[in-house]
């Protein structure tokens, strides 16, 4: 046996430290990469953002304010008000929550609390698919299907069998294509990104939580409505306004089913138009200078409402976990 | 065994298209981008030229104002509109003068959905004016039932269907209400947009048609060879001759050989409610987009060849796709217009 030569000590000194100092110099590279690719996001949105308000501005300058104050879009005669897109865009969003949002939390409180676990990766699978499928297709469905089952059943119950025609939201002619076709497809368009969410943050509810509710006596619905629910308020208001998120932009299967009608009518019956359907109705054949910067602003003005929406959504799930801490 | 073969064919064909799709896009020699409308005998002529010459065109169909202003950007070689440059869009063109040559024809026919007609309605321009204008409101206005007389007509409401999006096709019918209804042209004018006072908009010729077929009393306006290729009913209409036609290939082609064409003509011109007996009233040609000066003398020489072949061949193919050919007389002035494009300073009929 001899003992180790020296000169081999010495290189396995050398390599070693090499690698410490590889590993270092790796570390720096995997930080300066993960920097780089936190950056690029943000720094796209902002380009964005810097392209679309450029190409806007002289939207802006020529017409000022009237593009958002006024309900006139007269192509030829140069006048650009997008007021009822805006509107459009509002309420049809707004109908898509109201109806998607008790649907997507049944389903949620569903398959979290009283599914047998066995059903509950199907449906929740399904309910899941519904985002995969592309919007044309929504809008197909929509022309083929709940238009002709919106104009032959629901408007004239709505309107004649519940009376709601006596209220000015549910007055006038039932053409098929209107605000509610709209915010039926754009609900069930949201519907999956709610009942996603809420399902995931329902399941994360620690079962020390129900455990506590039902030992003081709660039935099970008690326990859900007070222990559950409100624990994961936060989260589900999130899973809200991703959905609100998607049926703002939504631009495909809105322009098919909403009539594209620039006017604002208080009527869900009555046909209406969006910011989105707008741009993309006109954009391909626009091409006047003036025209272009017009849909530009629109968009400019879509983002602005989008960042507005999720900037509030922030401030509502903020306070509403702050109101929990207390 | 079977799955084995058949995964090879999937495999084999895959990479069949993956290599003529790097084929083609090595060898493009000429792109294109305009209108919608012709896009169905454009790929025609394009597959056709590329068999017979070799030479491949890459076309984009982004519409005719896109077309327009990749042509004016020089982004393409050459643009396609359904509605002709006007004359601001024309100065704005950054390669220099833009040169309109007709291709082809189409019509816009009035579609309708009327439950119990036993034959096809007629109706007059001020009739349809009107109707779109929001002035005629019921289907047995006396207006209606004055042409069509031992038709039974409803009592019921018209409801309106027009384009959403802008389009070529929305230019053709207005157009046309524009040239025959005064009360039109003073309030709603002619366009790709239309400010409609009354009326749904639907995307794209099917977004009218569906619309249509779903509702009853609903009346709206699609290409013709949309309607035909979809069995959908439509109107004659009275020319300027005080008949009614019907629209078909032969009353388009009819109204573009009545049209009395100056010599030293642009091209740009409307041929809506042309003169001729037989003419439909709502034609419309549908343009190519070159530049006068080709500054490539390569691309420039293979435009022009293409055009050539597209009068001389091309337009033998054109009914067969439900579009009009352009009248003889027109298109031998035509061939002998390519003759004015210029090639890097040359004319193209000293090159040869």
């Amino acid at each position: 046996m001899t003992s180790l030569p020296v000169d081999w000590l010495e290189k396995e000194k050398d390599r070693r430290t090499l690698r410490v100092d590889a590993s270092a110099f790796s570390d720096k590279v995997y930080e300066a990469l993960t920097a780089a690719c936190a950056l690029v996001v943000p720094g796209l949105v902002i380009a964005i953002a810097v392209a679309v308000f450029a190409a806007a501005w002289p939207a802006f300058a020529k017409l000022g304010l009237s593009i958002v104050t006024t309900s006139d879009w007269d192509v030829a005669a140069g006048h650009f008000g997008a007021a009822p897109a805006i509107f459009g865009t509002i309420v049809s969003s707004a109908v898509a929550l109201i109806i998607a949002t008790p649907l997507a939390i049944g389903v949620a409180v569903f398959l979290s609390e009283f599914s047998p676990t066995w059903l509950r990766q199907p449906v929740g699978f399904l309910v899941d698919l519904l985002a995969a499928i592309p919007s044309v297709v929504y809008g197909l469905w929509g022309i083929f299907v709940l238009i002709p089952l919106l104009r032959e059943h629901v408007m004239p119950f709505l309107r004649d069998t519940l009376h709601l025609g006596a209220t000015p939201f549910f007055r006038g002619p039932a053409y098929g294509p209107s605000m509610l076709a709209a915010g039926v497809i754009l609900s069930i368009m949201a519907l999956p990104y709610i009942s996603s969410v809420s399902r995931e943050v329902l399941m994360a509810v620690p079962r020390s939580q129900r455990e506590a509710a039902l030992a003081l006596g709660a039935t099970r619905w008690e326990m859900i409505r007070d222990a559950v629910v409100p624990y994961a308020r936060s989260g589900i208001i999130g899973g809200i306004m991703l959905g609100l998120g998607r049926a703002l932009g939504e631009t495909m299967a809105v322009t098919m089913v909403i009539g594209n009608r620039p006017e604002i009518s208080a009527s869900l019956l009555a046909p209406g138009y969006t910011m989105a359907s707008l741009i993309a109705n006109e954009f391909s054949e626009a091409t006047n200078d003036l025209h272009l910067s017009a849909l530009m602003a629109v968009g400019a003005i879509l983002f602005i409402i989008t960042l507005i929406v999720n900037a509030g959504a922030r401030w509502l799930v903020w306070s509403v976990s702050r109101k929990r801490a207390q | 065994m079977i799955k084995t073969v058949r995964s090879i064919a999937v495999a084999l064909s895959a990479a069949a298209l993956l290599s003529g799709g790097i084929a083609s896009a090595q060898s493009v020699d000429l792109t294109g981008a305009g209108a919608t409308f012709p896009y169905p005998i454009y790929s025609k002529w394009f597959a056709d030229y590329a068999q017979s010459t070799g030479v491949k065109i890459n076309y984009q169909s982004i519409g005719s104002g896109g077309g327009i202003r990749q042509l004016s950007e020089q982004t393409v070689d050459f643009g396609a509109s359904d509605g002709p440059m006007s004359d601001q869009e024309l100065a704005g063109a950054k390669g220099g003068p833009v040169l309109h040559f007709p291709t082809v024809m189409g019509a816009v026919v009035v579609t309708y959905n009327v439950p119990g007609l036993n034959r096809p309605l007629n109706l007059t321009g001020d009739a349809i004016a009107d109707i779109f204008a929001g002035k005629i409101t019921k289907w047995n206005d006396a207006q209606i039932v004055a042409q069509n007389r031992g038709v039974a007509l409803p009592n019921s409401d018209i409801l309106v269907v027009h384009r959403s999006d802008g389009s070529g096709t929305t230019y053709i019918f207005s157009d046309y209400l524009n040239s025959v209804s005064p009360s039109w042209s003073s309030s709603l004018g002619k366009g790709k947009e239309i400010k409609w006072p009354v009326g749904l908009g639907g995307k794209g010729n099917e977004g009218v048609a569906g619309q249509v077929k779903q509702t009853p009393g609903s009346i709206g306006y699609v290409e013709l060879a949309y309607a035909k290729q979809n069995g959908l009913p439509f109107a004659n209409v009275k020319n300027a001759a005080g008949r009614y036609i019907t629209p078909s290939i032969a009353s388009v082609t009819a109204a573009a050989a009545s049209m009395k064409l100056p010599k030293n003509t642009d091209y740009r011109v409307s041929i809506a409610n042309a003169p001729g007996k037989d003419s439909y009233p709502i034609s419309s040609m549908t343009w190519i987009l070159v530049y006068q000066n080709q500054t490539d003398r390569v691309k420039g020489a293979k435009l022009v060849n293409f055009l050539k072949w597209a009068y001389k061949d091309g337009e033998k193919s054109a009914a067969a796709l439900d579009y009009a050919p352009l009248p003889a007389s027109m298109v031998s002035q035509l061939q002998s217009r390519l003759k004015t494009i210029r090639i890097a300073d040359t004319r193209v009929g000293d090159t040869r």
